[in-house]
């Protein structure tokens, strides 16, 4: 995680990945969109990101992707323009496949950025980014973080408890294994919280920071070209 | 350091007193073991010490004096551990009280060096050992300078490796109270004993010898392993019969006790659950007296072939009570009844079976995988952290279960369970 942009101060990233996503949201423009989506992917590789990587990252957004085309193409009211392909129940026209092609991408294009952020950004670091540059109160910050810590823990729980499950003669009943599963995980959080407590988290006392996190031009500059890009996209998207 | 004259504490909500009557004086120096029956209130009474029993929690009586900073241990290292990386968790007690950046790090790095934690402080600590991590948890409350530190059953969740661990970064402590089950390791640590009364009040407060007169004896039939007292050995008192399940060149047959002995991490859940039929096998096939491919059967015809035992016993649970547990899947009500009986639940046989103490739980557990009368019994780390008396109960039904004419396959760490039950032994 050495790359120019993976090295940004995690605060600054989620900033710019929230501002693209806005002028993704105000805008349906087909070109718009693509626009942004390229830019994010060209700037992968400076987060440290490679084609393979991401696309295994993204193959639920993708697969929805194809979802809403196959979707659209057999459902849509609006059946204007020319005929492009017309075999069995797919209708497609050149409106249906303008209308999924601005979802996909709208889609896409919210996904892409978000993915770069959380897969260049260390856990630990963005706790304390959030803490040190956006004043995030610690005892959510720092309690989100041990929460995160908890979730590979939880997927193990859940293969247990399903197997579990099958031993007592059972079939796999999602609700079920997810109250077991909930029962274990409040307990954990009672008891992780009491260890915190008695570690002195949350006593009212002034943390200090162990890790100094740095903000600095690079990091304005990341959002300053963030900002440039969501605002070229707005207007160029509502004209 | 602590003064303790007539204390109690009663949790809101509650009509019993959790401990009571207590009169203790702990001085800088002094390393106390503290005992007592499980529910005599030995973790309320570090917590309340802790300062962890907030006023509206409950409600307390006497008089608690703590002149000294204190830090406590928990027995589950998983549910203690707060960063993902080793250093950043040592700092994180330190930055919670205020200590200054430049001095944070050289403690750290002291603290873990004392502790004899031997990884880089960029250590993943889900990567590491139960005992390591335990070894971490202990650094992170003493790099505070604690006067005292409190310790509540910190190796319950340990294999005999990780105990160790943990019970060499103790001799570096000074002051410490411990709460354990398993005691034999840390006695020569200990220059006191304090027993508590399960009716309130301190039974015994005095030196370790007393452990090998009539208290010790008494504290043995409670649950604590007291070390030296004798535990039972219970071979088989007819050879084995015909194979009931083999996989690789592993086979356990009828009327056999066998024990897989290994540390945490040598294979021994995954081999429980291929054997059991509940996850494929990496190569080769599991064959058994009722045909091939368990992992294949329906759940139903598994579990009256099978019966598979967990680690942690809530997982099994289905149901809202202890006996609809045991009725589940149509078992005919007399065998219900014979099993709460047999297994010493039928005064709990309405009570949610995620309220049961770790005894109870452990038992219950035993009789669902009973329930469906399956020929096999697999167990995984049964006894793991069960008091003694517990532990004698499971090995007693264990060995009666074997001489019906069941298998039983019982994975462990525990080496008292291979002299009390083992018929064959197999060291991963």
């Amino acid at each position: 995680m050495s790359t120019v942009l993976a090295r940004r101060a995690p605060v600054a990233k989620l900033a710019a990945s929230g501002l693209l996503s806005l002028a993704v949201l105000a805008t349906r423009d087909v070109v718009v969109l693509g626009l942004v989506l390229v830019v994010c992917l060209a700037a992968a590789p400076f987060f440290g990101i490679g084609p393979l990587s991401l696309a295994k990252r993204l193959w639920p957004v993708l697969a929805a992707c194809a979802g809403i085309v196959v979707t659209l193409s057999l459902f849509s009211a609006d059946r204007g323009g020319t005929t492009l392909l017309h075999f069995g129940p797919f209708l497609v026209t050149s409106s249906v496949l303008a209308a999924s092609l601005s979802l996909a991408l709208r889609l896409l294009a919210l996904a892409v950025p978000a993915v770069l952020v959380f897969a260049s950004t260390d856990p630990t670091d963005l706790a304390d980014s959030l803490i040190q540059h956006a004043k995030a109160p610690p005892r959510f910050a720092i309690g989100a973080l041990a929460a995160f810590r908890m979730l590979d823990l939880f997927r193990q729980e859940w293969r247990m408890i399903a197997m579990a499950r099958r031993a007592r003669g059972v079939r796999q009943g999602f609700a079920r294994t997810a109250f077991v599963l909930l029962v274990g995980a409040i307990r954990r959080g009672v008891r992780l919280s009491v260890a915190m407590d008695a570690r002195g988290f949350d006593s009212g006392l002034a943390r200090t920071v162990a890790r100094p996190q740095r903000f600095g031009a690079a990091d304005s500059g990341l959002i300053l070209g963030a900002l440039v890009l969501a605002v070229f996209a707005f207007f160029l998207g509502t004209q | 350091m602590i003064k303790l004259s007539g204390f109690g504490w009663r949790h809101a909500g509650r009509r019993a007193w959790a401990v009571r009557g207590v009169d203790l004086h702990i001085e800088a120096g002094e390393r106390v073991l503290l005992l007592g029956p499980s529910g005599a209130g030995k973790s309320t009474l570090l917590q309340a010490i802790a300062g962890l029993m907030p006023s509206d929690s409950g409600e307390s009586e006497g008089e608690l004096a703590v002149e000294a900073k204190v830090g406590i241990v928990f027995q589950d290292p998983q549910s203690q551990l707060v960063m993902s990386r080793a250093g950043d968790e040592v700092a994180f007690g330190l930055e919670n009280l205020a200590w200054p950046r430049s001095r944070i790090w050289p403690r750290v790095e002291e603290i873990l060096k004392n502790v004899g934690f031997g990884y880089p402080l960029d250590r993943r600590t889900d990567a590491l050992s139960g005992g390591e991590q335990q070894r971490l948890v202990l650094a992170g409350a003493l790099a505070p300078e604690p006067g005292l530190l409190l310790l509540d059953e910190p190796t319950a969740n340990l294999d005999p490796a990780g105990t160790s661990l943990v019970r060499e970064a103790l001799s570096t402590v000074d002051t410490l109270v411990l709460v354990e089950h398993r005691i034999e390791p840390f006695l020569d640590l200990i220059t006191r004993v304090v027993v508590l009364s399960p009716g309130g009040g301190v039974r015994f407060d005095g030196p370790r010898s007393v452990l090998s007169g009539p208290i010790g004896t008494q504290l043995a039939s409670e649950g604590v392993w007291v070390p030296g007292r004798p535990l039972p050995h219970l071979p088989a008192a007819t050879g084995p019969g015909e194979t009931l399940a083999a996989y690789g060149n592993f086979s356990v047959r009828r009327g056999e006790a066998l024990v897989v002995t290994g540390p945490n991490g040598s294979g021994k859940t995954t081999l429980a659950l291929t054997l059991g039929g509940l996850r494929p096998p990496a190569a080769g096939t599991v064959v058994t007296a009722w045909g091939d491919r368990p992992h294949r059967w329906r759940a139903r015809v598994l579990a009256s072939r099978i019966g598979s035992v967990f680690q942690n016993p809530e997982h099994q649970f289905v149901t809202s009570s202890v006996r609809s547990e045991l009725a589940l899947g149509g078992t005919p009500p007399e065998r219900v009844a014979e099993l709460l009986m047999r297994l010493r639940l039928d005064h709990l046989a309405q009570a949610n079976p995620f309220t049961l103490s770790g005894g109870e739980a452990r038992r219950l557990s035993v009789a669902t995988a009973l329930a469906a009368r399956p020929r096999l019994l697999i167990l995984d780390e049964p006894t793991f952290g069960q008091d003694r008396r517990t532990w004698v109960e499971l090995v007693n039904l264990l060995a009666s279960l074997r001489d019906e004419g069941h298998g039983i396959l019982a994975m462990t760490h525990d080496p008292s369970v291979v002299h009390a039950l083992a018929d064959r032994t197999v060291a991963l």
